[in-house]
């Protein structure tokens, strides 16, 4: 097949774009390179869009130039330029996580929509080998798109999707029937047949499966499931490049698909939770009687806000805990003004940050970042941990299951995981809003510590009575 | 089989292999940054949208390629630019301690 000159450059410049996301996601496994990688990746995408772009403009068309179809192009790209644009500099760095997933969810929208015109404008039968790509692709982005709007919904707190785990009654058997519905479809049309109701039952089914397959899930397994979806996403990707027998999409989707899922698996082991036990939402149905369940057994010691005040306040060392709970309650800013408020008084204050602290993983430091603490104050795990044992106080912030003792005995859930070292501090103050359990559905020993004092209150309330207590002193 | 679409296959399995060898030993830190980095890269699907942009000819395909392309290039723009803005709050500050110091 000979190429003309045009055509030969657009491949050219989608090679160069498929080597710069290659390099750009190399970049991006080190923190001292991963700006530049980001900005690299960023750049060749720029170059496989802006050759794209010449390509349509210049080929020699049969029907000539076609007019409306770039003004869609055009409206599109700034319509979506200027929506993402918006968003992403504008948005809380709290919500990130959710923006994250909304990008996903319309990918994978992009990558169904490209399979489902391309159904619709099959006139015959089709091939076997189109038609695996077109039906596959429209599964998977469609699973993709309504899957992560609602991880997104759970993330921002929407009442319609509650990050709670939501137990449909009998759910479990709609997933299964939705997924056999799916696959029959599938098979019915891979025969092949062309039926384009049929496309549109698999597609609604899809839709549909996207939706009961996430709500069941806990809200703190999120970033697992997102790391998943986007996966899928580029897997859909991938099979839109088949669809349109076209190279770049099959190498970046390829690309994704493959690194998220091994990137699902590193974080889900970060958080010591297995991706299967995730997706069937069992063990996140333990999040659902949280608050019902005092520590078993051992007696817990409840601890006044002035007293804490007085704990911190003449303390020469504070390490501060902070965790899911702070995220939540976007209580970072009041943690910060604690902690300069005791740094004032002479009392050395660092953070202790476990490295699935947040809502997703490495999501601590940014947010703290942004709260302007100082980045020196900030201590990953393996440098804070001897440091517990000098310190007199250590102040636990929405934190539950990484500062868990259990972890370092076999034979617990969290058994296994590493830890923050909290116990060994002189004195532990815990701001929780309740007994409840963290998402490992155990009891934390730490609580039934007697060196620890329980302020039963939300992160931000909390941390404000305490910064008011410690004015008044 | 044709010859094309085993060519196809045939990139498709080595850009797999290469996606599971592009992710080595990452910090926890990035795991963020980097599933939002990997994200943005799938957002090329736009090109595939301006593909059937180019060809649309009665309003269904219009409305779907406008709504594809829409999607697509919020997904690269929007994604890239988050994820330079998480990096950037990553960003060690070597100079950052001193001037503070300094204005202390």
């Amino acid at each position: 097949m000979e190429l003309s000159a045009l055509e030969t450059l657009v491949r050219v410049a989608w090679v160069a774009g498929a080597v710069a996301f290659v390099i750009g996601l190399i970049r991006m496994n080190s923190p001292a390179t991963a700006r530049n990688g980001n900005l690299l990746s960023a750049g060749g995408m720029a170059v496989a869009i802006g050759a794209t772009a010449v390509f349509l403009a210049f080929e020699t068309r049969e029907e000539g130039l076609n007019v409306t179809g770039w003004v869609i192009i055009l409206a599109g790209l700034a319509l979506g330029g200027g929506l993402g644009l918006y968003t992403a500099r504008t948005v809380k760095m709290t919500a990130m996580p959710q923006l994250v997933s909304l990008f996903n969810a319309v990918g994978g929208g992009a990558a169904a929509l490209i399979a489902i015109d391309d159904y619709l404008r099959l006139s015959a039968t089709p091939s076997l080998q189109v038609n695996v790509a077109t039906v596959l692709d429209i599964v998977i982005g469609s699973i993709t798109f309504t899957g992560s709007l609602i991880a997104s919904g759970k993330l921002m707190g929407l009442k319609i999707t509650p990050s709670r785990p939501v137990m449909i009654p009998g759910g479990q058997l709609v997933t299964a029937a939705l997924a056999l519905i799916v696959v029959a479809g599938a098979i019915y049309l891979w025969i092949p047949n062309l039926s384009v109701p049929i496309m549109l039952v698999i597609l609604a089914a899809a839709l549909v499966f996207g939706v009961t397959m996430t709500l069941p899930i806990g809200g703190a397994d999120m970033p697992v499931v997102i790391s998943l979806l986007n996966s899928f996403t580029g897997t859909a990707v991938a099979m839109a490049g088949f669809v349109l027998d076209n190279p770049v999409l099959i190498i970046a989707g390829a690309l994704v698909g493959a690194s998220g899922a091994i990137l699902t698996k590193l974080m889900a082991d970060a958080m010591n939770r297995s991706v299967i036990n995730i997706m069937v939402g069992g063990f996140g149905a333990a999040e659902g009687t949280q608050g019902a369940v005092a520590g078993a057994g051992h007696s817990v010691r409840e601890l006044g806000m002035d007293d804490a005040a007085i704990q911190l306040a003449y303390a020469s060392s504070v390490i501060v805990v902070p965790g899911y709970g702070l995220a939540v309650a976007q209580a970072q800013h009041a943690m910060r003004e604690l902690a300069e408020l005791l740094e004032a008084r002479g009392v050395d204050v660092k953070y202790a940050i476990h490295p699935v602290a947040g809502r997703m993983p490495g999501h601590m430091n940014v947010l703290l970042a942004e709260a302007n603490v100082p980045y020196p104050q900030l201590k990953e795990m393996e440098e804070i941990n001897p440091e517990f044992d000098r310190c007199d106080v250590a102040l636990v912030v929405g934190a539950n299951d990484v500062t868990n003792p259990a972890a370092r005995k076999p034979g617990s859930p969290v058994s296994g995981m590493p830890i923050l070292d909290v116990d060994h501090a002189k004195a532990i103050i815990v701001i929780k809003r309740s007994m409840g359990r963290g998402y490992a559905g155990i009891d934390n020993e730490l609580y039934g510590n007697p060196k620890t004092g329980m302020l039963f209150a939300d992160a931000k309330a909390g941390l404000a009575e305490l910064i008011t207590a410690v004015k008044a002193l | 089989m044709n010859a094309e679409l085993l060519t196809a296959l045939t990139i498709f399995v080595l850009a797999i292999l290469c996606g599971f060898a592009v992710i080595s030993k990452v910090p926890a830190t990035l795991h963020t940054p980097l599933m939002s980095g990997a994200n943005s890269i799938h957002g090329i699907v736009v090109v595939g949208a301006m593909f059937i942009a180019v060809e649309a000819d009665e309003p269904v395909a219009y409305v779907l390629s406008f709504i594809a392309v829409a999607f697509g290039t919020m997904n690269v723009v929007g994604g890239y630019v988050v994820t330079d803005r998480m990096l950037q709050m990553f960003r060690r500050k070597p100079a950052a301690p001193a001037a503070e110091k300094a204005e202390a």
